[in-house]
């Protein structure tokens, strides 16, 4: 079959040269040396939708769970800032209520619904489809992965349900609190919470295998790294971060399990409660913070660097216009993944460590700030004299970037030891992480849907729903987190259950009543975003073929909506990168990736 | 035909847009490995388990340091075991000799041997969780123990792991008729990852007789 494709290319090639036009030498089309997959086709509705081996049907499936559990994120984070705003006011929420809400919200938002919506869901949706493949590698294995993580996420609502509820350690989950009476959940909750984060890594390692060894085997012919769109490298390269950083977490929850089930003392040193001296002995809770923010700041990335990536794209098609320095971009992605793992220690200045260790991280993580700035430097460059339309995922993305410059500068701040100490569990840490790893991933999140959504339906979402989404959740967002950075220089330390009648609360109390009504506000907006999925997947307005006249494989594919095995008969050729938009020299306003030289003989390639 | 780029800098350095790499570049096949895929996915396996056990040699160390920790001492069965499982690395890698040979008959009885030794690995290594129980020796007694115990469960999880994989590799080379390529490929997976279990060994055994 692959040969008969190759003939007939070359008999165009031929007529092109007989009408005298240029052609490139470049026009040549090389063998299909790795064979056609061999696809599992599906036959019943079970194997179809439910235990689907599809990548598509995959993505759509850990989408939809992670938005699920990431609804009982937001409704739990409703319940803290009731109790911020209006404490002594709902009898529902005591301090255990709290602590367990602020626990499994942070825990949620941040594995369950983006490491799981980015990886899992956008992950598996595009990377087959975007670098020209039928499928995932090892499709049986994928369809694994994605039950593994939904039984990590039963496991994880289960712990609502079981004597003492969920955990409340915070979610970092430091030891001895985490699992010593007094800390609400330390019976069942905690081991719960431990074993479903281990599923999660076994789960996530299934897919991440799928997920590297697609992007660096299975691309199309043609498809070179350096010609991958942005999305690709950003969800590679944090993959890599994840294979990498989530052992650290799985070893982190096995030894913890250990000291709490079995005795072990691990991580837990000699304590006294109650009078009473516990069998624990010489355990080392730092120990535990080191392995844990080994992972925890990877993760970081893990969420970012598929941000970065989505958002060059949805800039580069909406400005109609080639992303600035494209291999830059791709250095910075790389640069920025290795130094994530040499950072981790910024999360433990006040945990008493040697000043010259502070000094270290200190300079590491200063040091990242350079490639993340080149990537915004390069979007508004990428901005600057682009044909602008203000789309909705077009909102979304410069909503992210400032929100990104904002919670990256306070992130400077932090990064100093000095400044750190002072400000370190105040407010202004909780407006930091929500400002740079909350709400800018998640405008990308929003933005990516709105982008991807007619390719995944063949609709459209609402647009005047969409834009009340945008600036309300966009206005809304900085409502919400300004306020906090403030709280946080007058001293409001974070986690508190309640203030009392605390000095510093005098201009803290209207503040707090604000920001509650601002995040309810918010909140209530994202059920309108789900009405909005969930209506317009049947009512609509139905999408023309590539409605954003974007260059990437996806949207050109022959049946649309992509259907199983993404490519109809033959595979793509790609001749370019995604983003030859507004080429000098061509007619055409842009060139997607799979059009050949000769059928653009004057377009000029770009230099990056 | 850039079958395989071996340096990263390199390949971060191309000028795409250059006509001789955008020629280059369009014979591309699509493959950044010369290797097959299931090889790679074996491979990352094994780099995600190396990290694992990494890090759990690093709590070793940093643990061993507090002054509560007291040396367990290994019983000779332990020696026993270790040896049956550099014999059955050994055994395994006459296995994939005899499956380059396609020499199938002899590595029928080999790859059976491949599988008795390590049940009787796993029986060894239980046996000395029962020899340390029998002395009051258990897993929260002393961190020394904990690790001990952590070890050889993880150790033996990954062998059990790999010995489900053993058995398909076994069911395919005793059916008839089935892909020769297939069949190769399967034993040569699996032995390369009980190479790398025993290397595994060597590290966390020697570690803990060092200490």
């Amino acid at each position: 079959m692959s040969d008969d494709y190759r003939d007939n290319k070359i008999e165009t090639k031929s007529a092109d040269s007989s009408s005298g036009s240029y052609v490139p030498s470049a026009d040549t089309i090389p063998a299909q040396e790795i064979p056609d997959q061999e696809l599992y086709h599906a036959k019943s509705f079970w194997t179809k939708w439910v235990f689907c081996q599809d990548a598509k049907v995959i993505g759509v499936q850990y989408a939809l769970t992670a938005t699920a559990i990431g609804f009982i994120g937001l409704i739990l984070s409703w319940g803290m800032r009731l109790q911020l705003g209006f404490p002594e006011t709902f009898s529902f929420l005591g301090p255990a209520t709290y602590y367990q809400s602020v626990t499994m919200h942070g825990m949620i938002m941040v594995i369950y619904l983006l490491t799981a919506l980015f990886l899992g869901g956008f992950g598996n949706y595009l990377i087959p489809l975007m670098v020209g493949a039928r499928d995932m590698v090892f499709p049986y294995v994928n369809m694994v992965s994605f039950w593994m993580f939904l039984v990590a996420v039963l496991v994880l609502i289960a712990s609502f349900f079981v004597p003492g509820g969920p955990t409340g350690a915070g979610w970092t989950l430091y030891p001895p609190q985490a699992i010593l009476p007094g800390t609400p959940g330390s019976e069942m909750g905690i081991v719960l919470m431990l074993v479903s984060l281990s599923l999660f890594v076994i789960g996530f390692t299934m897919g991440g295998l799928n997920y590297v060894i697609t992007i660096l085997q299975s691309r199309t012919r043609g498809m070179t790294l350096m010609r991958m769109p942005l999305t690709i490298w950003g969800i590679f390269t944090a993959t890599v971060l994840a294979l990498l950083a989530f052992p650290a977490l799985f070893v982190a929850c096995i030894m913890m399990t250990l000291d709490n089930l079995l005795g072990t003392s691990f991580f837990m040193p000699e304590i006294f409660t109650m009078g009473e001296k516990l069998d624990y002995a010489g355990g080392s809770p730092i120990l535990f913070q080191h392995l844990f923010w080994f992972f925890g700041h990877p993760e970081v990335y893990i969420v970012a660097l598929p941000a970065f990536g989505i958002v060059s794209d949805l800039i580069s098609v909406h400005a109609r216009k080639n992303v600035f320095g494209y291999r830059m971009m791709v250095w910075a992605i790389v640069i920025i993944g290795a130094l994530s793992f040499i950072v981790w220690a910024h999360h433990m200045y006040v945990s008493g460590m040697n000043p010259w260790f502070g000094f270290f991280f200190a300079t590491t993580t200063l040091i990242i700030a350079v490639p993340t700035a080149i990537k915004v430097y390069n979007w508004v460059l990428t901005l600057w004299r682009g044909n602008i339309h203000l789309t909705i995922p077009m909102l979304f993305s410069l909503g992210f970037i400032v929100t990104f410059v904002n919670g990256g500068i306070t992130g400077l701040f932090l990064g100093n030891v000095i400044i750190d100490v002072p400000l370190s569990d105040t407010y202004f840490v909780v407006a930091h992480f929500h400002m740079v790893m909350g709400i800018a991933p998640l405008m990308v999140v929003f933005g990516a849907i709105y982008h991807w959504y007619p390719l995944i339906t063949g609709r459209h979402l609402n647009q005047t729903l969409g834009k009340i989404h945008f600036w309300v959740t966009f206005v809304g967002a900085y409502a919400i987190y300004f306020p906090m950075h403030y709280l946080g220089f007058i001293g409001v330390p974070r986690r508190y259950f309640e203030m009392y009648d605390s000095p510093y609360m005098t201009s803290g109390v209207g503040l707090n009543q604000f920001i509650t009504v601002a995040a309810l506000v918010v909140g209530f907006t994202q059920i309108l975003f789900l009405y909005n999925i969930f209506t317009s997947w049947y009512k609509g307005e139905k999408s023309e073929r590539n409605p954003w006249k974007a260059n990437s494989l996806e949207w050109h594919t022959p049946d649309y909506p992509p259907t199983h095995g993404n490519f109809g008969k033959e595979l793509p050729v790609v001749y370019r990168w995604p983003y030859d938009f507004s080429v000098p020299g061509s007619d055409k306003e842009y060139i997607p990736q799979h059009v050949s030289p000769s059928e653009v003989p004057a377009a000029k390639a770009e230099q990056t | 035909m850039s079958k395989k780029e071996l340096n990263i800098f390199k390949l971060l350095s191309q000028k795409p847009w250059e006509p001789s790499q955008a020629a280059i570049d369009n014979q591309h096949d699509g493959k950044t490995l010369a290797s097959s895929k299931a090889k790679l996915g074996v491979r990352t396996i094994m780099v995600v388990s190396t990290v694992i056990f990494s890090l759990f040699v690093v709590s070793y160390s940093d643990r061993m340091l507090v002054h509560d920790w007291k040396n367990l001492s290994e019983p000779w069965l332990l020696w026993i075991n270790t040896a049956v499982l550099i014999v059955t690395s050994f055994v395994f890698h006459k296995v994939k000799i005899f499956s380059d040979q396609n020499n199938f008959e002899k590595a029928k009885n080999s790859m059976l041997l491949v599988g008795f030794l390590s049940f009787v690995f796993i029986t060894g290594q239980l046996l000395v969780w029962q020899h340390y129980i029998n002395i009051g020796q258990y897993v929260s007694t002393n961190p020394a123990n904990a690790f001990f115990y952590l070890f050889t469960a993880l150790h033996g999880l990954h062998l059990m792991g790999g010995l489900f994989f053993w058995g398909r590799a076994t069911t395919k080379l005793f059916r008839n008729n089935y892909n020769i390529n297939k069949i190769k490929q399967a034993i040569e997976l699996c032995a390369i990852y009980w190479h790398f279990l025993l290397i595994v060994w060597f590290i966390l055994f020697g570690l803990m007789i060092a200490t």
